[in-house]
């Protein structure tokens, strides 16, 4: 291994830097649907109907949103009888009542029970309540998601290490139209103690997709 | 515009294959579920993705289907289901089953 003082750094290494060349995901060619974004995104700004700061303001909007504004309405539903009534109701209301923009697009609560579970997927494309949750995950838009929740969810739950009684019903949300769901979670045993900002805590993307479960505090 | 179905009425999703932005997923079509509630009203989205911003306004049923009705060979619980928003264009009352 040599010193720093040894490496001396001059512009005509005897290291070959090709061979080190890690590619980027950029090297690989744009799809057709990338250059048509970009497209209309460019010709937007330059017709003057939005400006770049604007596009690039929207974008920071989409990606501050983050799960923890779902947790925040499972929590209150957990604790709160008459929320929770407003929130199987109406998603984007009692979000709006606390404090929570959901933005436009109705969101639907489905709750689980102990005879159901659900869990939600978007067979034809990759709607998800990104007001409540953020942005999906990778895995929530791919192929693989898609098209194995509706054909085979329980090897799928089993996956994400949620292994349901054969005798319950799971339940798949198909969200292919214009609405988004979201999942209320049972509340875990053992959390009668617990104020709503613990509670919080327990509460996962996952769980308010449906893959997984509320954290077990006493786990 | 009144709704053609009911919460609680048996329907299936017409067979057919057309080209094109389509919004009932594959595997419902042909398939017989029960509506379990009424989504809301909105316009055809079938129309929208081509530019049509005034076409029908269209109910969106909520359908639950059974895993196994939807899968010959399905591998799960006997009580599994899938719930699948499908807009009425899509939607025909099951045979004698209608309104």
């Amino acid at each position: 291994m040599s010193s720093p003082d040894e490496h001396v750094h001059e512009h005509d290494h005897d290291h070959d830097h090709d061979r080190t060349f890690q590619p980027d995901i950029e090297d690989s060619p744009y799809s057709h649907y990338q250059v048509m974004a970009q497209a209309l995104g460019e010709i937007l700004i330059d017709k003057g109907i939005i400006t770049a700061d604007e596009l690039r303001e929207q974008i920071e909007a989409q990606d501050s949103r983050n799960p923890a504004e779902g947790a925040k309405l499972i929590a209150r539903a957990w604790t709160d009888p008459e929320f929770k009534e407003r929130f199987m109701a109406d998603v984007n209301a009692a979000a709006e009542s606390v404090g929570v923009p959901a933005g436009d697009i109705p969101i639907r609560a489905v709750e689980n029970t102990p005879d159901v579970h659900n869990v939600i997927v978007c067979t034809l494309c990759s709607c998800y309540p990104r007001g409540l949750l953020g942005v999906p995950p990778d895995w929530y838009k791919s192929r693989a998601y898609r098209s194995r929740t509706v054909r085979e969810p329980r090897a799928v739950l089993s996956e994400f290490g949620t292994d349901l009684p054969d005798d319950l019903e799971v339940r798949v949300h198909d969200s292919t139209a214009d609405l988004r769901y979201i999942v209320l979670p049972m509340r875990p045993e053992g959390t009668e103690s617990m104020d709503e900002a613990a509670l919080e805590a327990l509460v996962s993307r996952d769980c308010m997709i449906g893959v997984s479960l509320p954290r077990n505090p006493k786990a | 515009m009144s709704d053609q179905f009911a919460i609680g009425d048996r329907v299936r999703v017409r067979r057919t294959y057309p080209p094109g932005h389509v919004r009932a997923p594959y595997f419902t079509r042909g398939k017989t579920g029960v509506v379990t509630g009424i989504a809301g009203h909105y316009r055809n989205p079938e129309d929208l993705a081509y530019g049509r911003f005034d076409g029908e306004v269209l109910p969106l049923y909520r359908v639950r289907f059974e895993q196994t009705a939807l899968w010959e060979d399905y591998q799960g619980g006997p009580k599994d289901s899938a719930i699948v928003d499908v807009y009425e264009n899509w939607l025909e009352p099951e045979k004698g089953g209608g309104r």
